[in-house]
């Protein structure tokens, strides 16, 4: 039995697809095409003016979605979905999980070392680039462009499948308001106004150049009005009294599942994904390991930067800027986009949030030293059924902790609600309050018997 | 010493974990016919259903059992020699012990209908079941019929639904579960059931089921009284009893299941018996002999291990407490919830709008004390709940800081407001809702009791 991936024989596809949902999809796939076209044969796409064409695409992809996602849920009762998940072979590592996770990492490698392959698609971007920047378009405002409307359509997806669940709802309207505001709409309009691109929603260490001798030289010299300094006063006082403010009050969740861009990919496009996190023993202790020496080496980066630049280069030369060079490769690049987003069907949703984030390994930290977050269980009501621990994005087991009614309190845990969504006995609760909190988390908090009085205490 | 324990589900294991926990010194074997690993019962139908693989429902990874030294036997037990204290099996050694758990749950009742034994008839309760609904229904068929309008009914309607079975579901009672659910609730549920398309039969009965094509496999149900139905699949949902009839020609002392008294030791030395299987002679007021649930089970266990290695600890399971999830809709109850409300017992109802979730408060005319709670579709702590039962808080207390109970997720609307109106209104007062949700507030009102 043990080795069996799964008892069931039977596939049940959906029963039917309505004749809007065809249409609606017939929609989607024309938009895509229609960016294919263009990116095969810029004369093609001549046809139409520029704006009209991009127009045009986008909407059909977007109100396909839309249609074929409201017709999806709106007929059937509220509830959590998870029928079938663990039968369709997108979601579950099979032929077509490995055929999106290819697709996705090949367009993330073309993305980092070979724009010009993407120039045809580019092109095609142009209207809106210099509608919103006053430029033409560059591969990554394509990427930004692409981004930004996955999270709001697979957002809007994501908040049909949980309509029951305000706490979902309130969540996932925040997270695509930040992507949408302050990592697409502001950055873009900073760069009309001749400024630099700044993002008010990343802070050193994840934006190391907010904390980086060159790239504050950059951030101040490339803004003509002045604000620069704002920027990086705001930067450092996030980093420093922000960050560990939010996080005491709200656990590393402010961020990570309401604010952050990365955050907001996984929690929308990544949502279907989220089963494939790896919840073992070895799993985790790999992960601290991780984590935890991409925060060493980015923290020994910025150091040595600074020494590098206090010395004029005199006592490290070149060694600081190779080692500032290794870790964009290998964090910024590789990890962070080719691994973190393109192994999303086979790695899970937030494996570069998990194993290699530096932003998230700090707010971690203040999460599980100093925080009032934790998720609460609910006395003896747990069943061990497991629903929380396959749904959780970052591998948490926590069945581990709801089964022996203790508080969870992870370094890991984004706060993304779902494990609380899923659980059939309402075992669970995320919430923030600092008065007990040692007491709770300790390991055998649910001592059954009392010894002495030979009294069972459920608690 | 030896312990051996027959049986891996919850009561078992709770009691191989927790003798591990007091004992480093225990040599504990647990013997399962079942599968290798223990896994949760109550998940059965996430597996069925897509949510989840057989392997995420098991609690613990393989390391766990060798790690703790727990050694884990597959192989049934046919019978026990108590007096040289061995366990026999057809075709392996004996397994002596020193201490015996028998902790063998249940099985699905059958009531000797006509055509119980043909193919594609099954009861739901081990993992050979679900194999067997697996393979009875992954093609070529066009309707299941569950009978039975208990837990596990519901769960098997649920379970065919998801893959687009038609189901049939048929209850003797007029309505679902309405010897546990107060009418209100029973209703809300039939409701719900009705919604998803199930083709809900509410006092209807099983008479025969039968194969016309002489192929040995189901193809119709006769329902009593009534119509003659054509499916593919029948599920016996009524009901599950003690799996102990390997002991049943034994010194053993059984009844429906195996005697224990309150410190879970049956009349043989050295032999308890926990869980599903063990009948309790002396069952605190109000609770029954025997407990088919969960968390018994895991209560048993744990009480069970304290006794094997000698600290003698009386079973108290203190207040009662359930859960389940209808379809969509989860319940849970806390304390003395009857479907019939008994004379001395008041009652305040709050049901949604919407019809699918409701709050309800019972509590004592003459003291006013409240005595249970039962909600559907909203959650509520366990901790204040029953501090609140066991204290017997008077009903108007508990109104006020009704808040303290809440345990639905952030955001979720407060309903504590509409339930005090309720209670304005029922009996002409006008008390006022003091205390909402909050972690702080629970955290102090529950150190108030240390
Ligand atoms: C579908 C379903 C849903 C449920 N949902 C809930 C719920 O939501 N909440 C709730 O409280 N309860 C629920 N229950 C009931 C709950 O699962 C049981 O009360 C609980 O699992 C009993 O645990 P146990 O350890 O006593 O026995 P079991 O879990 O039955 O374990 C006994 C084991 O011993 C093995 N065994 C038996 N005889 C022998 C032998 N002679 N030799 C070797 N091995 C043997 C059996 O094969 C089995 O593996 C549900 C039950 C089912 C079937
Ligand atoms: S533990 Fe729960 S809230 Fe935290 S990340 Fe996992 S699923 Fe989300
Ligand atoms: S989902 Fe709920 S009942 Fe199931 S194991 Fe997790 S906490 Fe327990």
């Amino acid at each position: 039995m043990q080795t069996e991936y799964s008892l069931s024989l039977a596939n049940p596809t959906p029963l039917h697809t309505s004749l809007r949902q065809k249409l609606a999809l017939a929609a989607v796939a024309i938009g895509v095409l229609m960016c294919l076209i263009a990116w095969a044969s810029p004369t093609a796409a001549q046809l139409l003016p520029p704006s009209v064409f991009l127009a045009m695409s986008i909407s059909l992809v977007s109100m396909g979605s839309i249609a074929f996602v409201h017709e999806e849920y709106d007929n059937k009762p509220e509830g959590i979905k998870n029928h079938g998940v663990f039968f369709k072979s997108l979601v579950t590592r099979g032929v077509w999980g490995w055929f999106l996770g290819v697709l996705l990492t090949g367009f993330y490698v073309c993305l980092y070392w070979f724009p010009e392959y993407l120039t045809g698609l580019v092109t095609v971007f142009d209207p809106l680039s210099k509608m919103m920047r006053g430029r033409p378009a560059d591969s990554w405002f394509v990427y930004g462009t692409i981004y930004t409307l996955s999270v709001l359509l697979m957002g809007y997806k994501f908040a049909m499948k949980y309509r029951h669940n305000r706490y979902q709802l309130v969540r996932t309207a925040s997270v695509t308001f930040f992507q949408l505001g302050f990592s697409f709409l502001i950055p873009s309009f900073l760069v009309l106004m001749n400024e630099p691109e700044y993002y008010f929603s990343y802070f050193w260490p994840l934006k190391t150049d907010s904390l980086k001798p060159d790239g504050i030289q950059w951030i101040v010299q490339s803004s003509s009005h002045g604000l620069g300094l704002f920027f990086i006063g705001f930067s450092i006082l996030m980093t420093f009294v922000g960050v560990p403010i939010l996080t005491y009050f709200f656990g590393k969740r402010w961020y990570c599942s309401w604010v952050c861009g990365c955050g907001g990919l996984a929690e929308t496009v990544g949502d279907p994904f989220r089963q494939l996190s790896d919840k073992s023993m070895t799993a985790w202790k790999i992960e601290r390991w991780m984590i935890h020496s991409v925060l060493i080496f980015v923290t020994v980066m910025t150091v040595l930067l600074w020494v590098n630049s206090a010395t004029k280069g005199q006592v490290l030369g070149s060694a600081s800027m190779a080692f500032s060079k290794t870790y964009g490769f290998l964090i910024g690049s590789i990890f962070s986009g080719v691994i973190g987003t393109g192994f999303y069907p086979i790695l899970g949703s937030r494996s570069w949030c998990r194993f290699g984030c530096p932003q998230a390994a700090i707010l971690g930290i203040f999460q599980k030293k100093k925080s009032k977050f934790r998720i609460t269980t609910n006395g003896g009501q747990c069943i061990s059924c497991g629903n929380c621990s396959t749904y959780c994005e970052m591998g948490i087991d926590v069945r581990h902790y709801a089964q022996r009614g203790q508080d969870v309190v992870r370094a890991s845990c984004v706060g993304c609600g779902i494990c609380a969504a899923v659980c059939p006995r309402g075992v669970l609760r995320l919430e923030n309050g600092g008065l007990d909190i040692n007491e709770r988390t300790e390991d055998v908090r649910a001592i059954h018997v009392k010894e002495g009085t030979l009294i069972l205490d459920n608690f | 010493m030896r312990v051996a324990i027959i049986g891996n589900g919850i009561a078992g294991i709770t009691a191989a974990r927790w003798i591990r926990k007091l004992s480093d010194k225990a040599h504990i074997t647990v013997i399962s016919d079942e599968g290798d690993y223990f896994f949760s019962r109550t998940a059965l139908m996430y597996i069925y259903m897509g949510h989840m693989r057989l392997r995420d429902t098991q609690p613990y990874e393989p390391w766990f059992w060798e790690k703790n030294r727990i050694q884990l036997l597959r192989g049934r037990v046919e019978t026990i020699d108590f007096h040289a204290k061995s366990l026999k099996f057809k075709e392996k050694d004996d397994v002596h012990y020193d201490k015996l758990i028998i902790a063998t749950g249940s099985k699905s009742n059958k009531f000797g209908w006509r055509g119980q034994d043909l193919d594609g008839v099954h009861g739901l309760y081990h993992l050979q079941d679900l194999a067997a609904m697996e393979r009875h229904t992954a093609t070529g068929i066009q309707r299941a019929v569950v009978v039975g309008g208990g837990l596990i009914g519901i769960e098997m309607a649920e379970m065919f639904h998801s893959r687009h079975i038609p189901v049939t579901f048929l209850v003797r009672e007029s309505s679902f579960w309405n010897n546990i659910l107060p009418p209100e609730e029973s209703a809300m549920i039939n409701r719900h059931i009705l919604e998803h398309g199930i083709d809900l039969r509410l006092g209807r009965e099983l008479d025969y089921i039968s194969d016309k094509n002489n192929d040995g496999k189901v193809d119709t149900i006769q329902i009593k009284d009534c119509e003659e139905l054509s499916c593919q699949f029948v599920g016996l949902t009524v009901g599950v009893s003690p799996n102990i009839d390997f002991l049943r020609n034994s010194p053993l002392s059984i009844n429906r299941g195996i005697k224990v008294n309150n410190f879970l030791e049956t009349n043989q030395p050295d032999v308890y018996a926990i869980g599903d299987c063990a009948e309790l002679d002396t069952p605190e007021v109000g609770r029954r002999p025997i407990e088919a649930i969960w968390y018994t089970g895991k209560m048993m266990g744990e009480v069970v291990a304290y006794n094997v290695i000698g600290r003698k600890t009386a079973y108290k399971p203190r207040l009662w407490f359930n859960s389940a999830k209808f379809f969509d809709i989860e319940y849970q109850v806390y304390g003395d919830i009857r479907a019939a409300l008994p004379p001395e017992h008041e009652t305040i109802y709050w049901e949604h709008a919407d019809g699918k979730c409701s709050i309800r408060i019972n509590f004592d005319k003459n003291t006013e004390g409240v005595v249970g709670f039962n909600l559907m579709g909203i959650r509520y702590r366990h901790e204040v709940c029953e501090k609140w039962i066991l204290a017997k808080t008077p009903i108007e207390t508990v109104l006020k800081n009704l808040g303290l109970a809440n345990f639905d997720p952030e955001f979720y609307r407060e309903y504590e407001q509409e339930v005090v109106r309720t209670y304005n209104q029922k009996f002409n007062k006008s008390l006022q809702l003091k205390t909402k949700r909050g972690l702080n507030a629970v955290t102090r009102f529950l150190e108030t009791f240390k």
